[in-house]
């Protein structure tokens, strides 16, 4: 009787299916509550904004068009935003990546409080306590980390802890490319 | 045990209810509406199996808000919607529009139908020309015998 085995074979077909993908998603190449960004390709979204260190000051991506930056949305409330800090921090000060921090719904206290503990990797932190800039990019959770290139066109964008294995596929070459041309 | 389940229930009720604390005027009742069937068919980003209206996320908090702020400067219902789009894609509605991405998705129910319905008949046809089974007259007659008598009837 081959039809009493098609459940069994429906079964085998489910179970494969969701080991699949089960393991893309521990493997952190696979996220169902993924949103995609609809800014690939197209011009940063504009915002203006007081910096956390210096309100007097604001902060705009039009600022920072000529090089490739990074654009990285955090908060003390968030772990993995403690979790990825030292490797921004690194990138900032051995790689010499311009990296604008937008510090969203946060205690300004709070926040200049964690970069005098870890270190200050941003060029300008945009004060974001109300969503404003986050709601414009699209942004739904942090760390969420924008690259924009020299002619201000947002290039790639990830979700999560950066680290060093993210930053090498997927940022990396923005940088090399402007740093060595040959 | 009822009245447990009376409470529970009531509980329940009560939490979703709980959920939007802000309150909100309008110049006029028209806005308002516009304003509740928004957040009804606008996605919170972060839990994605609820609307607006119905988180308590903080993101849902500042996106009424925005909604509000658009509400309030006379946005259509389409413009508002548009923004959310240009920012979260169409994951952002309820009700996606119907394009090439979600033409599975507004058409899959009525392919099952079709498919279920088509099965349906197929079977009941089956069903209707299948021929009556042969069946032993003697072994009929032996069933018939056994059901007349009690005799493998334990007591009860």
């Amino acid at each position: 009787m081959t039809r009493a085995l098609l459940p069994l074979g429906g079964f085998l077909i489910l179970a494969g299916l969701f080991w699949f993908v089960l393991g893309q998603m521990n493997k952190g190449e696979y996220n169902p509550r993924d949103v995609p960004t609809q800014f690939i390709g197209q011009p940063a979204p504009e915002f203006a904004l007081p910096d956390l260190l210096d309100p007097a000051q604001m902060v705009r991506p039009s600022d920072m068009a000529g090089q490739p930056w990074l654009l990285n949305v955090w908060g003390t409330w968030c772990p993995e935003c403690w979790k990825e800090h030292e490797f921004l921090v690194y990138l900032a000060e051995r790689a010499g990546v311009p990296i604008v921090g937008i510090n969203w719904r946060d205690e300004a206290a709070d926040a200049k409080a964690m970069l005098t503990r870890l270190g200050n990797p941003f060029t300008k932190i945009a004060f974001d306590p109300e969503s404003d800039a986050v709601i414009d990019w699209g942004v739904y959770g942090a760390p969420e980390t924008f690259l924009i290139d020299a002619e201000g066109v947002v290039r790639e964008r990830h979700t999560g802890a950066l680290s060093p294995q993210i930053w090498q596929t997927k940022f990396q070459a923005y940088f090399e490319a402007t740093e060595n041309p040959s | 045990m009822n009245r447990t389940m009376v409470w529970l229930l009531a509980l329940l009720l009560a939490s979703g209810a709980a959920a939007r604390v802000e309150v909100y005027e309008f110049d006029n009742p028209e806005q308002e509406t516009r304003y509740n069937k928004l957040i009804g068919e606008l996605r919170c980003l972060v839990c994605q199996n609820q609307n607006l209206a119905d988180s308590n996320a903080e993101l849902a908090v500042d996106l009424r808000r925005k909604t509000y702020s658009m509400v309030k400067a006379d946005k259509s219902e389409r413009e508002i919607a548009d923004f959310m789009v240009a920012r979260y894609g169409e994951f952002v509605l309820y009700r996606p529009p119907l394009n090439a991405n979600t033409l599975l998705l507004w058409a899959g129910p009525f392919v099952i139908l079709v498919l279920g319905v088509g099965l349906l008949i197929r079977t009941i046809r089956r069903r209707r020309d299948a021929q009556p089974a042969e069946i032993d007259q003697a072994k009929l007659e032996t069933a018939a015998a056994l059901l007349d008598t009690d005799q493998d009837r334990k007591p009860s």
